[in-house]
């Protein structure tokens, strides 16, 4: 016998929707509840953690509040000051008069030329050399010759800045003066070389310091830089010399390349190093009464000796918060010099 | 390995000597008094040499153009009076005033005279009576100098204003050579080299160039050189090292430091003569010192010895104040700073000349004992 089902509609075919055997409801089918992936959550939150986690973040909020007090502190101290100023504090480049409180002058066009020229000078003589060591001590120097090489560049980090300044003024200065005055004598017609506002015999010229500041800055350029270049992909060094590359070609496409964008964030922290030098540049530059002309053989004070040669009288709040207005100037062009390094660093490694 | 053994033996060695160094260095004797000095003590004693009343240590701070004499005139006081020491700390004029009116120290030491806003705190801190500016220590400024060929200069003020500021830029100068006849000096630029840290000695000479030659020298006076030419030098020693390294130099330097150095000093004209720098000429110097007043605070008018033309007198004097309180001190502290002063004026002058100061002559030292007798 067949089954015989109810035709109800016109077509001839069953109405599904009377058929009482089945749901045909469209219904959402049930998604299972997904499991977190996350190891951390729900899990049991231990002491040990919460302590760590709060010690770092409270590290790196101290370091951002200090940073933040000094620079209010700089700030608070400065205002009175440049208040109290008759001259323009960016544009006056002479003596600064300080011994009346209430109409005092001081500018730091002089201060900011100076330090930016010996620093920058300083950093072009070091960065070659600096690169030359540290190009040695990675890839050419044998392993018994490098260790104790690279501890002797490291060794002259630890010299104290004064010795530096003693040093060089007394030491280096007659050392070099034969050289100084051909330069001056024969090479006249560049600016760089044209007599300044500080005898070229004396010694106690931009030429001078900036060596001696070479010579500080050199340990920390060689420093990071060959830290940098010791982490060339071995790959890489294997893959050129296979193909045939020289030793030169080797460091030439492989070290180089990798390790530029370390070598140019040494040199920001060595220029770091060379705008903020205090003693070893008061020593050694002499005050200057003449204006400052961009010569090697000027000489002046740099925001830092300024500061460090009127410490002493510091007993008013009003002549303090001036020279600690150049000193915000300072910490303000540090801030950009090293925020600069970093963007290029930052720009290097993406390319 | 055969460098090791090496490496050994030499680690072995430096540190044996390095060891026997250490040893060794603490060999010598704590009493670096020294026994010449002893025979000025023993000399002839002053009658209020024997008062050696009071407390036993002073506590002074001031300016750093004393700061040998002082320590000269301590330890003499040491050997007159045994157990009394002064802590003198050299941190500037400015600095030991300030500590003197807030009562951290017995007595300051100053390149300059009270100030007027001063004088009142003082006579606070003094409670009630004022304070006395009583100049102890006079040191001469030289003005030495590095001129090839050149082993003797005769300046004045008005050459030396013109110097300082710009206007003389040749040693052969006319206005030189009018002063050094017979002296030819060579055709070279003039360096002139000042102290570039903020300084009582540079105070003094502007003071000076402004009072012996007003027309020349038109930029005031103060701590910081003002004069617009020339090149600067972190303090004394600086300045000698400058001088030295630098041809055709001249700067101004206290007399101790040119001493020490053998640097030649200049000989100053100012109408009565070329004076040399000697004991005589500047003794000479402090006798015809005026005083502002007439009483017991003997501030003096350096003015009128600045601008002298007096013959034999060495006009480019320096002179550092003990500032005290007249009265308010404690019983002690008043017997001790009395006693501390008066030996200072007598026994201690014995050895000032060979530090680069002058001993006090007797009229001044007259006045001065009066003035330290009173102190209550």
């Amino acid at each position: 016998m067949t089954d015989r089902l109810d035709v109800t509609d016109a077509s001839g075919l069953p109405n599904p929707g009377d058929a009482g055997s089945g749901e045909v409801i469209a219904s959402p089918f049930p998604e299972p509840t997904p499991i977190s992936t996350d190891p951390s959550k729900g899990a049991k939150v231990r002491i040990g953690d919460r302590v760590f986690r709060t010690l770092a973040e409270g590290s790196g909020i101290l370091i951002v509040v200090i940073i933040a007090a000094i620079g209010g502190f700089l700030l608070w101290r400065a205002i009175p000051a440049l208040a109290r100023n008759e001259q323009n504090f960016f544009l006056y480049s002479g003596n600064w008069v300080t011994t009346d409180t209430s109409a005092m002058q001081f500018g730091i066009l002089d201060l900011l030329q100076v330090t930016v020229f010996v620093s920058v000078f300083a950093l072009l003589l070091a960065m070659p050399v600096a690169l030359g060591i540290a190009i040695f001590l990675t890839q050419y120097a044998p392993r018994r010759v490098a260790a104790p090489l690279a501890y002797m560049v490291d060794l002259l980090a630890a010299v104290p800045s004064i010795i530096y300044g003693v040093w060089g003024l007394y030491v280096l200065a007659p050392v070099i003066k034969p050289l100084a005055m051909w330069l001056n004598q024969n090479l006249n017609w560049l600016f760089l070389f044209q007599t300044g506002n500080a005898s070229v015999a004396g010694g106690g010229t931009i030429f001078t310091a900036g060596i001696v500041l070479a010579v500080m800055i050199l340990p920390i350029i060689t420093a990071v830089t060959r830290e940098v270049f010791v982490q060339t992909p071995r790959g890489h060094i294997e893959a050129a010399l296979a193909l045939g590359a020289t030793r030169w070609e080797v460091v030439k496409t492989t070290v180089l390349p990798f390790g530029l964008s370390g070598y140019i964030s040494g040199a920001m922290l060595g220029l770091g190093r060379a705008l903020g030098e205090t003693i070893a540049l008061l020593i050694i530059l002499r005050g200057t009464q003449q204006a400052f002309g961009w010569s090697l053989f000027d000489a002046g004070y740099t925001f830092a000796s300024k500061i460090a040669a009127a410490a002493s009288e510091f007993n008013d709040q009003y002549k303090a918060g001036a020279y600690i207005a150049a000193g915000l100037v300072l910490f303000i062009l540090t801030f950009i010099v090293n925020s600069l390094a970093r963007a290029a660093v930052a720009g290097r490694s993406k390319s | 390995m055969k460098l090791n053994s090496i490496g050994k033996a030499f680690g072995t060695t430096l540190s044996v000597a390095a060891l026997a160094a250490l040893t060794l260095s603490a060999c010598g004797s704590d009493n670096n008094a020294g026994t010449s000095s002893s025979s000025a003590a023993s000399g002839t004693a002053s009658s209020s040499s024997a008062d050696c009343a009071g407390k036993n240590s002073l506590t002074a701070e001031g300016s750093t153009a004393q700061q040998n004499a002082i320590a000269e005139f301590n330890k003499v006081w040491g050997q007159v009076c045994s157990g009394k020491t002064l802590a003198y700390n050299p941190t500037g004029s400015g600095a030991g005033v300030d500590q003197f009116l807030a009562k951290q120290v017995d007595f300051a030491g100053s390149d300059s005279a009270l100030k007027d806003d001063q004088v009142a705190k003082a006579a606070d801190r003094c409670g009630g009576g004022e304070a006395w500016n009583l100049p102890l220590v006079f040191g001469p400024v030289a003005l030495a100098f590095n001129v090839e060929g050149a082993d003797k200069l005769v300046v004045n003020g008005d050459v030396l204003a013109k110097i300082f500021s710009g206007q003389i830029k040749k040693w052969n100068d006319p206005a030189i050579a009018g002063l050094n006849s017979g002296a030819t000096l060579p055709d070279a630029d003039i360096k002139p080299i000042y102290r570039s840290d903020s300084s009582g000695t540079t105070d003094n000479f502007q003071k000076y160039l402004g009072a012996a030659a007003p027309q020349a020298w038109t930029k005031g006076a103060g701590k910081e050189f003002q004069g617009g030419a020339g090149e600067g030098a972190q303090k004394s020693a600086g300045v000698v090292q400058a001088i030295q390294a630098t041809p055709g130099s001249i700067g101004y330097v206290e007399k101790g430091f040119a001493q020490q150095a053998g640097l030649k000093v200049a000989q100053i004209d100012s109408g009565g003569g070329a004076v040399e720098l000697t004991d005589e000429s500047t003794q000479k110097a402090v006798d015809t010192a005026k005083f502002k007043g007439e009483g017991n605070d003997l501030a003096l008018d350096l003015d009128a010895l600045y601008a002298s033309k007096e013959a034999g007198v060495y006009p480019l004097m320096l002179a550092t104040y003990e500032i005290v309180c007249s009265k308010g001190y404690d019983a002690d502290t008043a017997a001790a700073v009395k006693s501390f002063l008066t030996v200072s004026a007598n026994e201690g002058q014995a050895n000032l000349s060979a530090a680069g100061y002058v001993p006090l002559p007797d009229a001044f030292k007259e006045r001065l004992l009066k003035s330290v007798d009173a102190i209550a």
